[in-house]
């Protein structure tokens, strides 16, 4: 346990960051709040889709950003918000239903031990039956090889949007949180803070409604932009 | 005087002014107005001072002494879209931040927007 935990339970938030899922929304949250007793906040970030409305029928506490400042700063509102309300643990999933809500305990699990600061979720641990695309997985080699070789961790998934975090490092992401692709560049910032990272396996599902973000161009603008980011989170001065 | 010369005291001496104003009326802020200035005085010394940008010039090693007030337009261009760079990341950052910290707020005080769907 963490100090200060003992003796209450933990206050366990769950962040979904959602853009334009109106679709798929209120059922995750639906099925969330049915198993756990944890708080679902939902980030929608400047979705011009029901997404917000959807979210707030189905129960969940809903951030609404005025515009889309992607998917680093909505998650990041959702730290800020946990941190402000003083939760102990926080956990991310995606928003458009690609992970599974009943491995939510596997990833908390070693965090109310005690025994990590962050656990990620990786889809390439165990027979999770991942099958992703030939640029995609490639993009998730080059990342691993990225992180793996800056940092001694023994990443397999660098690239999960699935994890959760323990107080300190919300209250540090709540300051420090990049843009794009921020899982990856998330592994150096807790490299630097000397977090005690766990992945644990995962499943992950093709995307059910909506589009995914990543097209071929963009696809090697966030390489470049990440590797660079990532480089230079090495080097920089957090104050 | 050539008609070079001529036209660089023109055309920087109207760079100067025009700044000048626009920081007068309120159109330009002042440390925006800092690069402009410093680079539209420089040209239009050395356009005025016709030996010292001769000596200027061939002591860099240029033969013809009126490139050397094109190295410096660059060079001062350069330096106001960097300083541009800079400022617009310092926006970014502060509207992400308004962006949040009304976010918060909103839900706090439980307020729904027109736009928040």
């Amino acid at each position: 346990m963490n100090p200060g935990m003992e003796g209450t339970s933990p206050r366990i938030l769950v962040i979904l960051p959602a853009y334009q899922e109106e679709r798929s929304i209120g059922g995750l949250v639906r099925s969330l709040r049915e198993r756990y007793p944890y708080d679902a906040l939902v980030v929608n970030d400047g979705s011009t889709d029901n997404t917000g409305d959807a979210a707030r029928e189905a129960d969940a506490i809903v951030l609404n950003l005025p515009c889309n400042l992607g998917i680093g700063g909505a998650v990041q509102t959702g730290f800020l918000y946990a941190k402000d309300r003083g939760y102990d643990v926080v956990v991310r999933i995606d928003g458009d239903g690609q992970h599974e809500v009943e491995d939510i305990p596997k990833v908390l699990e070693p965090i109310l031990a005690g025994r990590a600061d962050a656990v990620i979720g990786s889809r390439f641990l165990g027979e999770t039956g991942y099958r992703g695309s030939i640029p995609r997985i490639f993009g998730i080699r080059f990342f691993r090889l990225l992180v793996n070789l800056t940092t001694g961790y023994r990443v397999t998934d660098p690239t999960s949007g699935f994890f959760a975090i323990n107080r300190r490092l919300v209250a540090f992401y709540s300051d420090h949180y990049p843009s794009d692709y921020p899982e990856v560049d998330a592994y150096i910032l807790m490299h630097r803070l000397k977090a005690r990272t766990v992945e644990v396996p995962v499943r992950m599902y093709d995307r059910e409604e909506g589009n995914s973000s990543i097209t071929p161009f963009r696809a090697v603008y966030y390489m470049v932009k990440v590797t660079l980011s990532y480089l230079i989170n090495c080097i920089r001065r957090f104050g | 005087m050539s008609r070079v010369t001529i036209l660089s005291i023109v055309a920087s001496a109207a760079l100067l002014l025009y700044i000048l104003e626009m920081v007068r009326r309120r159109k330009l802020r002042e440390e925006y107005s800092i690069l402009w200035l410093a680079g539209s005085v420089v040209i239009l010394v050395l356009s005025l001072k016709q030996d010292w940008l001769v000596g200027i010039s061939h002591a860099v090693g240029i033969v013809y002494p009126p490139s050397f007030l094109f190295l410096v337009g660059i060079l001062f261009i350069l330096l106001i879209l960097i300083h541009f760079s800079i400022t617009i990341s310092k926006l970014h950052m502060m509207n992400k931040k308004m962006a949040q910290e009304i976010t918060l707020i909103k839900e706090s005080a439980k307020i729904t927007f027109s736009g928040d769907r």
